[in-house]
């Protein structure tokens, strides 16, 4: 199997990649949207009950996926992050190959920049490569995609087999397709009832 | 009679608190290797008390209610994730913070990361309890706990040294 490296993957779109991955979403999967662009794009996709979207605490997609899959151990869980914000939080990496839950699946959308505050590239931008990152923290099963076909294969093969996943994603400057209501106290009803924890006779 | 510990882990599962994240102090010691003796719960280390905080967060807005262990010194990096995530979401996640930093502090550091602690939690607003005496400390952590859950808000319950007997040295003469 040819393995694809950070600097030949294919710079995609964020809006198609996440729209690409919804449609393959048959299970009511949990998907848990990182703070700014990578949330906005997967809220423009099309709301779903099992979306989280942070409005904050740059870093924990992860860490918060990583609670919903140990809660859920037979639903598969999404963490849509971004390079800067899992720069803040690289050690969640090794606390998620300790764990190893099986339903748990990275995407890291690599921009190299802050494209929410005017576009300043990561200090990891020049040649930090988070594929290797993770795999150098035990998450083995961890890949660029090298264009959007091969992002379809590698997102089809994480929903048929057991994790943890990560799969890097390259993306191009444009920026995000719409902006996600900022309404967290809604957000989180509308998660939990996604997730079939909350039950209530107040319209959702 | 029961240690503080025993009191905890008793509170813990009768409210079916059962996710761990935590890092680790030295008080909490005893507190930890209940946990980990008990399969009732799911208790592991994190690399920051961040981490923590979502992962709790995300347990139970999946139907598994955690709490995060941590010293004083990890409460103090936690200020913006307890504002944007718990706070701003009304997600109860529940910390105890083992209280390092006075009544016989050895080590200015952490004597100076302790005066941020209670005017960190009263500028967020958060619902706090100290817990100070053996006898009292089943109600409180038993009542914070409920509370939080009932109300969807955060909580922390600091243990202080004239419950747990703390961390300290003895001050050699001339030392």
């Amino acid at each position: 199997m040819s393995v694809t490296t950070a600097h030949n993957a294919k710079k995609m779109y964020r809006f198609d990649l996440v729209k690409r991955l919804v449609a393959r979403l048959k299970n009511d999967e949990a998907v848990i949207g990182g703070i700014g662009h990578s949330n906005f794009d997967l809220f423009t996709a099309g709301h779903r009950p099992q979306n989280f979207y942070m409005l904050g605490s740059m870093g924990l997609a992860i860490p918060i996926a990583l609670g919903v899959a140990i809660a859920q151990p037979r639903r598969k869980v999404f963490a849509l992050e971004g390079d800067g914000s899992l720069l803040m939080q690289l050690g969640c990496l090794s606390t998620v190959a300790a764990q190893a839950p099986k339903n748990l699946i990275i995407l890291v959308m690599d921009n190299g920049t802050y494209q929410i505050t005017g576009g300043q590239p990561t200090p990891a931008a020049v040649g930090t490569d988070y594929v290797a990152v993770a795999r150098g923290c035990g998450l083995t099963s961890a890949a660029w995609a090298a264009d959007e076909e091969d992002f379809e294969r590698l997102v089809q093969r994480c929903l048929e087999t057991d994790g943890p996943h990560l799969i890097g994603l390259k993306l191009d400057a444009q920026g995000p397709a719409g902006q996600t209501e900022r309404d967290p106290v809604q957000i989180r009803d509308r998660f939990m009832r996604g997730m079939g924890v909350k039950q209530s006779k107040l319209p959702g | 009679m029961q240690a503080w510990h025993e009191i905890v882990v008793e509170a813990l599962k009768a409210n079916d608190i059962r996710l761990i994240p935590y890092v680790p102090d030295n008080v909490l010691k005893p507190l930890i290797a209940a946990i980990h003796a008990d399969p009732f719960f799911t208790a592991f280390t994190t690399a920051r008390e961040e981490e923590a905080v979502g992962i709790v967060a995300g347990g139970v807005m999946a139907g598994m209610r955690g709490m995060v262990l941590m010293q004083t010194s990890g409460f103090a990096t936690l200020p913006n994730v307890l504002a944007s995530l718990p706070c701003a979401f009304h997600i109860p996640v529940l910390m105890m913070i083992s209280e390092r930093g006075t009544l016989g502090e050895f080590n200015l550091g952490q004597a100076a990361v302790w005066r941020t602690m209670r005017p960190a939690l009263e500028s967020l607003a958060m619902e706090y309890q100290v817990i100070t005496r053996l006898d009292e400390c089943g109600f409180q952590v038993d009542r914070t706990i409920r509370q939080a859950l009932m109300t969807q808000q955060p909580t922390a319950m600091i243990l202080s040294p004239l419950l747990t007997g703390g961390k300290a040295s003895p001050v050699k003469a001339g030392g």
